[in-house]
Formats: structure tokens, sequence, C-alpha cells
């Protein structure tokens, strides 16, 4: 079974390809260019040193959301595009889960944060010690309500992701169990997680086709919420 | 060398998810448009979010559609041309990386196309004699731009507008009497109830370059006389406001691109954009152009409105030219005409 994963979800651009249980390449950057002109070129260099033939994929990974609006687009359409064009079949990975996964064998809880904006984070929990268990689904919340829920589950926590960084002395005040951060090389997205775990989502049947594939948001447009706001403003008002 | 040109064309610098098939730059084989604009009517514009949402849905579908029409799949084709700018980024980027994709898939060559010379292109697809130089007017919602077509691929811009496009004229006062988006169609179809020459609104010139427009002066002076039948209690006569707006509108563009079209010794000229399907425009320009002896071009509507099929035209003739994108093609907001 031979995947290739792609995260553009969030600061990093990631490629990687896996093959029954051997990661063939990644190539990761996290640097300031946009992943419009990153991401298919890093492809294309990795494509040409593990000589890929694209026709032997099995499936396309890719990291759907929750993250950068336009990040997780450039994501998809890539996915979209190769899928269309080769015939392969997609699998979604939430973004939060293939962050988690990076920590495969811990035994503490693990915890991706990404900065949402609007003070609050894209975020889930996970115990990762063997295979990926869900214990908070991802979605977007206040930190300090994250903060809460981890303290009612009482266990050690591991922090990772791009919102460390926005909400780290938060953390440090506040968070009343036990945790840590994560160090450089897996603390951030990584196609190879995305891949690792989009062939374990293969294998359970997991695909969708390269057009129902969509980002998943966690979060409306702007104007969607404005007026929403505004509807439910008169709606009071009445 | 193969005789026929066969590209895949993708566009997605707005509201419209659109991909086509063209042959050889002038025969469309297929021209697949998915038109989002009722799900922006009720924000009263575009909404780039919910645009570039709506674009990540229907891409593969779009081009599914377009090439099943042609009867061509993807290894028929010699390469794929896409719209990278100018646009909404966020929208672009759809397009873009999607045509990337596909390019890198299959090793198809790929062609970055300026959307502007899309719309100007889209005047290939109808008139097979029409051939540069000519001057070509492009006015939709976001340009209005008086240019010389040089060559295949050379333009130089004469005029441009210093504020507002034509078509976000005809938007913001549609709004004001209360027509809703998109304002063009309807200004022109409230039009023919109305009396061009009801109330003189003003024609407005840039005294720095006789050929770039201004169309906000305009737009205020519609805003000033609703706002003066309001205080004085004075009954709207809309389609009268709607059929004088547009009177004020077309003459000032028709002035100057037939000055244009003069003082640089052209015989040929063209429509394009969305603002080209307004049927007052046309019939003003076939009339003018007759009268002083220029043969007068346009695209049907389908072919003004955002579409692919322009993009194709528009790719082949860059195609021929030997013009390639890289895979770090970028969207580029604010692409200038004429440069890559």
């Amino acid at each position: 079974m031979k995947i290739l994963g792609i995260d553009s979800s969030g600061l990093v651009a990631s490629v990687a390809v896996a093959e029954d249980g051997v990661l063939l390449g990644e190539y990761t950057t996290n640097y300031k260019k946009t992943h419009s002109q990153t991401l298919l070129p890093m492809l294309d260099e990795l494509k040409k040193m593990i000589e890929l033939d694209l026709g032997t994929l099995d499936a396309i990974a890719i990291s759907a959301g929750p993250g950068s609006f336009t990040g997780l687009r450039i994501g998809s359409a890539t996915a979209k595009g190769l899928g269309l064009a080769l015939d392969k079949p997609l699998v979604e990975v939430p973004t939060l889960e293939g962050l988690a996964y990076n920590l495969w064998g811990c035994s503490d809880l693990v915890c991706p944060i990404m900065d949402a904006r609007r003070n609050q984070v894209y975020t889930g929990i996970y115990e990762c010690n063997d295979g990926l268990r869900v214990v908070m689904d991802q979605n977007a919340m206040d930190v300090r309500d994250l903060l809460a829920e981890l303290e009612k589950l009482g266990r050690r926590v591991v922090f990772l992701g791009d919102g460390v960084g926005a909400y780290r002395s938060v953390i440090r005040e506040e968070c009343k169990v036990p945790f840590a951060f994560a160090p450089a090389h897996m603390n951030a997205q990584r196609a190879g997680a995305i891949a690792a775990l989009g062939e374990v989502y293969f294998a359970q049947g997991k695909v969708v086709s390269a057009d129902e594939h969509g980002p998943e948001y966690l979060r409306k447009s702007q104007a969607e919420r404005e007026k929403e706001e505004r509807g439910k403003g008169s709606a009071d008002g009445v | 060398m193969k005789e026929d040109i066969v590209l895949l064309a993708i566009e997605s610098s707005c509201d419209e998810t659109a991909a086509a098939v063209v042959k050889n730059g002038r025969e469309v084989l297929s021209n697949v448009i998915y038109s989002q604009i009722a799900l922006h009517t009720e924000y009263g514009g575009v909404v780039p979010e919910i645009a570039s949402r709506k674009h990540i849905e229907k891409i593969n579908q779009v081009i599914r559609q377009a090439l099943s029409e042609a009867g061509k799949t993807l290894q028929d084709l010699d390469g794929i041309a896409v719209t990278y700018g100018p646009g909404l980024v966020g929208a672009l980027l759809v397009g873009v990386s999607e045509a990337k994709a596909i390019s890198f898939a299959t090793g198809l060559p790929l062609i970055g196309i300026h959307h502007i010379e899309g719309h100007v292109s889209a005047n290939y697809i109808e008139n097979k004699d029409l051939e540069p130089p000519f001057v070509c007017l492009v006015a939709s919602g976001g340009h209005s731009h008086l240019v010389i077509v040089k060559d295949y691929g050379e333009y130089e811009i004469i005029g441009r507008t210093r504020d507002d496009a034509a078509g976000e004229a005809f938007d913001k006062v549609a709004r004001a009497i209360g027509l809703g988006y998109p304002g063009g169609p309807k200004i022109d179809k409230l039009s023919k109830e109305g009396n061009p020459d009801a109330i003189p609104f003003p024609r407005a010139k840039v005294d720095e370059n006789e050929y770039d427009f201004s169309f906000s002066g305009l737009k205020s002076a519609v805003l000033n006389y609703l706002n003066a039948c309001q205080m004085k209690g004075e009954e709207v006569n809309r389609a009268d406001v709607a059929a004088s707006f547009q009177k004020a509108v077309i003459d000032v563009l028709v002035e100057h691109s037939m000055h244009a079209v003069k003082s640089f010794g052209f015989n040929k000229f063209a429509i394009a954009g969305g603002v080209a399907s307004n049927s007052s425009l046309r019939k003003a320009f076939e009339e003018r152009c007759a009268k002083e002896g220029v043969q007068f071009y346009h695209p049907s509507p389908i072919f003004c409105t955002d579409n692919a099929a322009m993009i194709g035209a528009a790719g082949y003739y860059e195609f021929i030219k030997g013009v390639r994108s890289g895979y770090d093609l970028n969207a580029v907001p604010g692409l200038k005409l004429g440069e890559r």
C-alpha cells in the first residue's frame, strides 16, 4: 500500500510518501514562502528523489482541516487535482489527529493546539500510546476552556502545534495538570504523520472520491457569522 | 508538429467556477460555468471566503463536465491554461492549485493566463477573422481598461479607471435604487422602460489622461439626485434614473473608445468583459462604429461573463509562443496586463 500525504493546513508545507509501514521520503518546510509556491515543487523534488511513479499510489491522504482557510484549500485543490488526474481516492485525515500522531507511543495525553485567532484555538485531546484514540474531538474553543477540560481528565499532557507559541504563557500560568511542550521535530504538521495515519484509515476503508472532498473548516466565513448574528439580533428584538 | 492544439482551461478568479476545452484558440468544444451569483446576492456582492469555499466544492465536477461535454480525456489534451490573476487571491488559488496538480500528474504543460487577456481573447472565439492589432475596451465589475492589442499576448493599456470600475458603478447605483445585485443586467433591463435623457447626469473627463475613466462622480451624482428627490418628497422614476445613468456611462465609454481608435489610427474595435453584454452599450457601439467606418467586434454574452473558454483562447496563443508556467506558479491578485 502506497500513500501520498499532504499537509498545508498551517505555516508548514509538507509532502511525504509511505509504503507498507516505511516512510520513503518526506519534505517539510516551515518558511515564509506561500504554500502555492512551495508545495508542488517540493512534491516534484520528492517524486524525483524516490523515483515515484504516481500511478502506483493507492491513495492521497490530505490534512483536511481545520487550519488556515487558504492553506487548507491549496492542499485540498492539489489533492483533488491529483486524485482527478490519477483516478485515485483521497483519505481525509483531520489536521489535529495528524498532529497528534506525531507523538505515537506517548503515554500522556496529547493535545495539539493551532492558533485559530479570535481568542480561540483549534484543538483536540488524544491518546496515542498505541494507535490513536480520540478523547475530545477537534473543535474551535477558548484556550481556557481547553485547560478546564484537561483538568477534568486529570492526566499529564503534552502540547504541540503552532498555537503553543501564541498561548505558551497562558498554559504555563493556568494549566492545572502536569504538562510538557513537544520539541521541534515533532511539534508541527508533518506529512509523514498524515501518510502513516492515512495508511491506517485507508485500510479501514475510510476513503472519499477526489470530487467530494472538501476541507473541514470548523468555522463559517465571517460574512455568514455576521449575517447570522444580525438575524439573531432581530429575532431577539421581537 | 501536431496540427491541433487542445487545451483544458480553468477560471476561478471571482465567483464563477469554470472549465472549458478549446481547440486551436477559436473552437470551443465545451464551456462549463458554475455561477455562484445566487449565493452572493443576499450579501449584496461577492464574499471572497464564500466564493473560495464554493470553488473547492465544485471544481472537480466542473472540470469533469467540461472534459465529458468535449468528448475528451486528459490524455487527449496538449496543455492546461489557468487564470492566475488578477482577482480574489483565495479564489484564484483554487484554480491555480488544481491546474498545477493536474499538470504535475499528467505531464501536460501549464500556462498561467491573465484574466483580462482572457476577456480580450473571448473576441477570437466567434470572430474568426479578428486578428490584432485592434483597440479593445474591457469593462466589468472589477475592470475598466482601454487596451491596444498590438499582437497576440501583447498589450498596451492606454486608459483605465481612476476610481470605480464601470460594472462596480452599475452595482452601486442598482443597490441605491433598490434593484439589488448584480446591478448590470438589472439596470439594463429597467432602462428599457425609462427615458435616457430625463436626468442630465455628468460625463466625467479626466484631465491628465484623455483615455482614463472616472465613474465615482457619476455615482455620487445619482445618489445626490435620489437624496434631493427624497428631501423634496418627489417620487423617483427609477426607470428614468437607470436609463439616464446608463446613458451617461455608455456615452463616456463610447467617446473615449472612439477617440482612441481614431487617434491611434485603427479600424478595428472590440469590447469585452461583463459590461460588454449590456444591450444598450452594444447598440451604441454598433451605431457609432458603423458611422465611423470602424469594424466592431463583441463576444456573445456567455463569453462576456467570466468563463474558461476565453482563458483557453488566450492560452492557445501563449502556448504556441512557447509560454510555460512552473509548478511554483502563484496567484497574483494584482497582476498587470502584459506582465508575467
